[in-house]
Order: C-alpha cells, then sequence, then structure tokens
C-alpha cells in the first residue's frame, strides 16, 4: 500500500509536468495542424537559461527566494522569444507546404536546437543549484518533497488559468476560432499570425516552466533532456487527444501515473526479469496501443462541424 | 473615384485557380444602398465578394472604398475600416457557442459596454439566437446558422455588409425570414453589396442590380427595370 501510495504521488508529480509540456504541443496543433518535434527542445532551453540564471543571480548574492521567480521570468521569456522565433522562422513559411515539409523542418529545429545547446552549455549534466532546503515530508511513510509539492500545485494552478484564458477571454477565443476556421477568424478582424505567434510564445512559455520543474526535481539539466520528455510529452497529448486542452492534461498526468506504476510494479510482476528502468517503455507502449485502438484518444470527441 | 460612392470598384480582374474568374468589373455602391449581384454559379460572384474582402489578391484593377485605394490593407484590417462579409456556406465557428460567436464578430472593437449593447440588440434582432445562446454553434440549423453569421458581421458594426448567397441551402420559409431581416437592416440605412442566385428574390429587395456573365458584368441598372428585362427574365426569373 505504501509502495503504491508512493508511485501515486511520483506519477502524478511527473505527470504533471508531462501535462505542462503536452499543452503546448496541443495548441499548435490545435490551431496549426502541426506537430512541433523542436517543443521538448524549448523545455530543455528552458532549463538551460533557469540554471545559468540561478547561478548569476545566487553567485551576485541574491536570496533565493528573489532569484527563483526571477530565473522563471527569464527563462519565460527567452523561451517565449524562441517558440516566436521557430514559429516565425522555421514555420510560418511553410504554412501552405504538404504536412511533411513542417514536420521535417520541425526535427531540424530540434537538431540545431540541441547542437546550439551543447556548444553553449557543454555536453555535461548542469547541476541545479541546491538552495532551498529540499525537505522531504513522511505522511504515513509515503514522502513528498517541498520540491515535489511546489511542482505539483503550480502545475494545476498554471492549468487552470490557461483553461480561463482559452475559454474566457478574448484571445483565448480567437485562438479557438483561428484553430477552427482561419478564414472566418480573418474575415472577423483577426490577425491571423499574431494569434499563431501568441499561441506558440504561450506554449513555450509552459514549456520553460517545465523545464525548471523538471531540472530541479531530478537537480540537473543536459542537452538531450528535451528529447525524451518531448516524446513523452507527444504521448501525453496524443493520449488525451491531441489539440484537446483537457485531453492533455489528463494525458499528462495518466502518462505519468502509468509510467510510475508500471515502473514500481514492473519488477514484481515479472518475477524480477524487467526492472525499473524499463519506465521509459510505458509511455511507447501506450502510444502504440492508442495510433492503434483509439486514434482520437481519451477526450478526442469531434462534433459535427457543420449542420 | 467618385467620393458620392460609399464603394467603388474599377475594372476589376481576378485570377482564382488558375483562371480569370472576374473579367474586368466595375461597380458602385452608394452609402445607404442595398446592390445586388446576380448571376448563375461560377459567374465570379463570389470571387468578386472574396477580392473585397481582401481574401483573394486582384490581378488588376482599383476598389475604393470610402474613396481610399484597398489595395495595402489586409483582410482583417478591412473589418476595422467597417467592411463585412458574410461568407458563403455561412462559416460560423461551430465548436463556439452562440454568444462566443457574436463576440468574435466584434473583436475588431473595443468598447466592451457598447458590444453588451450590440450583442442585446442583435438577440432582439433575432429571438431564436437568444433561446440559443449557450448552444455550439453547430448543432444550429442551417437557417439559424444563417441568421447567426449575419448577426455576427453586424457585431462589427460595419459601413457596408457583404452578404455570399444567403438563402443558399435553406427551406423556403427561412429564405423568406432573411430576406425580411435584410430588407430590415437595409431600411435601417446599412450599405449592403448582396449575392444571389435567386435573382427575383435579390431584386425585390434590391433598389439597384448588376448582372455577372461568366466574369464579366451584363447588365445594370435598376432593380426594378432589371426585373421587367426580357434577357434576365428568360435567363434567371424562370419566365
Amino acid at each position: 500500500m505504501e509502495t503504491f501510495l508512493q508511485q501515486l504521488i511520483n506519477g502524478l508529480v511527473q505527470g504533471s509536468v508531462y501535462a505542462l509540456v503536452a499543452l503546448g504541443y496541443t495548441m499548435v496543433y490545435g490551431i496549426l495542424g502541426l506537430i512541433n518535434f523542436a517543443h521538448g527542445e524549448v523545455v530543455m532551453i528552458g532549463a538551460m537559461l533557469a540554471i545559468s540564471s540561478l547561478n548569476v543571480l545566487l553567485g551576485n548574492g541574491v536570496s533565493p527566494l528573489l532569484a527563483l521567480p526571477l530565473c522563471a521570468v527569464i527563462a519565460m521569456l527567452g523561451c517565449m522569444a524562441l517558440g516566436y522565433g521557430i514559429e516565425r522562422i522555421a514555420y510560418r513559411p511553410l504554412r501552405h507546404a504538404p504536412r511533411l515539409a513542417p514536420l521535417i523542418t520541425a526535427i531540424g529545429v530540434s537538431i540545431v536546437l540541441q547542437n546550439l545547446a551543447m556548444m553553449i552549455w557543454g555536453r555535461d549534466y548542469l547541476p541545479f543549484p541546491k538552495f532551498f532546503s529540499n525537505n522531504p515530508h513522511s505522511f504515513g511513510g509515503v514522502i513528498i518533497s517541498d520540491i515535489q509539492l511546489l511542482i505539483f500545485v503550480l502545475a494545476l494552478t498554471l492549468m487552470g488559468l490557461l483553461l480561463l484564458l482559452v475559454q474566457r477571454t478574448r484571445l483565448g477565443r480567437a485562438m479557438r476560432a483561428v484553430a477552427e476556421n482561419q478564414q472566418a477568424a480573418l474575415l472577423m478582424g483577426v490577425d491571423i499570425n499574431r494569434v499563431i505567434s501568441l499561441t506558440f510564445m504561450l506554449g513555450s512559455a509552459l514549456a520553460a516552466l517545465a523545464g525548471i520543474m523538471v531540472s530541479a526535481n531530478y537537480g540537473l539539466a543536459h542537452y538531450y533532456m528535451g528529447f525524451l520528455l518531448g516524446l513523452k510529452a507527444f504521448t501525453a497529448a496524443v493520449l488525451g487527444g491531441i489539440g484537446n486542452l483537457k485531453g492533455a492534461m489528463l494525458g499528462g498526468l495518466v502518462l505519468g501515473l502509468i509510467e510510475s506504476l508500471g515502473a514500481g510494479y514492473i519488477g514484481d510482476l515479472s518475477g524480477g526479469f524487467f526492472g525499473s528502468n524499463y519506465q521509459d517503455v510505458f509511455a511507447f507502449f501506450i502510444l502504440i496501443a492508442v495510433l492503434v485502438f483509439r486514434p482520437s484518444g481519451l477526450l478526442g470527441e469531434r462534433i459535427a462541424e457543420r449542420a | 473615384m467618385n467620393p458620392e460612392y460609399l464603394l467603388e470598384i474599377r475594372d476589376l480582374k481576378v485570377a482564382y485557380g488558375g483562371i480569370q474568374a472576374v473579367k474586368g468589373i466595375s461597380l458602385n455602391v452608394a452609402p445607404g444602398e442595398l446592390v445586388a449581384l446576380i448571376g448563375s454559379n461560377g459567374a465570379g460572384k463570389s470571387t468578386t465578394l472574396k477580392t473585397l474582402a481582401g481574401l483573394l489578391p486582384p490581378a488588376s484593377g482599383h476598389v475604393y472604398y470610402q474613396g481610399k485605394n484597398l489595395k495595402e490593407l489586409a483582410a482583417h484590417q478591412r473589418v476595422t475600416q467597417g467592411m463585412a462579409l458574410v461568407p458563403e456556406g455561412r462559416g460560423v465557428f461551430a465548436r463556439l457557442n452562440v454568444t462566443e460567436n457574436l463576440l468574435m464578430g466584434a473583436y475588431s472593437r473595443d468598447n466592451r459596454a457598447e458590444i453588451n449593447l450590440d450583442l442585446d440588440r442583435m438577440y432582439a434582432l433575432f429571438p431564436r439566437l437568444a433561446e440559443r445562446c449557450g448552444q455550439l454553434a453547430g448543432t444550429l440549423s442551417g437557417g439559424e446558422q444563417q441568421m447567426l453569421a449575419m448577426a455576427r458581421a453586424l457585431m462589427s458594426r460595419p459601413r457596408l455588409l457583404m452578404l455570399d448567397e444567403p438563402s443558399m441551402g435553406l427551406a423556403p420559409l427561412m429564405v423568406q425570414k432573411i430576406f425580411e431581416t435584410i430588407r430590415e437592416i437595409s431600411a435601417q440605412g446599412m450599405s449592403i453589396l448582396l449575392i444571389e442566385q435567386n435573382a427575383r428574390l435579390a431584386l425585390q429587395a434590391a433598389s439597384r442590380g448588376y448582372v455577372m456573365e461568366s466574369g464579366a458584368i451584363t447588365l445594370s441598372g435598376a432593380a426594378v427595370e432589371l426585373l421587367g428585362n426580357d434577357a434576365v427574365q428568360r435567363a434567371y426569373l424562370g419566365g
């Protein structure tokens, strides 16, 4: 029972990070019908920017309580600029090209960003500065750390805010309108390019925060960290129903739980034949299963477009 | 350019899908006028409207709106200038509810209080929409969607309303209703450019009309005259 609860908590924390990243995939897909495979790299750049700025801030005697939000703002701004640039340079010129072209470009952008990060930050693991007491809290044998608690609460808050933005604001309405019918949105006076740029920037800001969460949780960052994380978040988006915001949130949490519980029990279930290092297999097993049995995902129902 | 016109098109040519769909047409709309552009399917009427709205680039010719050349204005900027197009097939946002669709119509405006006032006016003009204000637009009937598309266009407070085949695909009773509304809006002083295959209805509502055939305007004049014209009767009025 304790193992179960522990894995449940680990899964929810990891899953909430997947969900944040998955939202970036799903928002862009919803509007452009494009899988932005460079999104995982934006997460990585976010982590790198945060660690670099944290080191500088802490080195200059800024208090950790101030340095943390400050580095988050820096990472978010940097990633928003990056997201804007990616769309502007790599995707916009291909807006009307066959679908395969932007997909290949996305992979290209991903490789460019990885190598750029490697040149700037090196090949080694970068430690995330330890500065606040990462006290583990124990509840009846189940352990949850400050960072985990912070990640989970912050991620859920961000998801709630995003839903509010998309459902209740003028920009959110415009995003949904552009996602559904670009020409009609144009006839309403919507500057399509502006909405698309803002969507990329919004997704990138969430990615930056997710990058900080991951690197703070594991205590390190690496130029290659965005690849697997990006693929898993993409899996989460597909699992929830790509293009569907609530789907991405649900998909992220479910994927985190399956991974965590799977890793916790696979040893027992296979009589010790498989270990918890098979954790990553679950994500891709799920991706294949969803694509085969329910391509529209958990929440991916479509209503009739026209009466 | 004649400053008396709200909209003036001179020798407009548009290529669409590799063919010359509009072959040099000239027409105008004066403030407060309801002008009908009639013609059979494929005559180039929709292409003309799309070009006016900025969705298609003209090959040559000029479009003046309020005395200004529209050439440099992107589609979304034309809405801010007071041009609104209700597109063929209506183009309502199926996954947005009725109120959200109407608010999208007011996207180019800022004053929240005025927008809310106009929302109430639209619901008074189209009580059917008021009943369904929280419903997703995709679940409305064709006629209701047409009403929504028109109300949505009016939410931008246009000076020129362009309607592309508002009667298309609707039951006769609903067509009557839609045209009643068009007359009502026109009576309130709105300038309207109406495209229709249903020539009789369009000419009965309009003050002036143009007849378009394979990309060119072949006839124009007062709507009553066109209704009585032999050629028009034979070709478009089934008599």
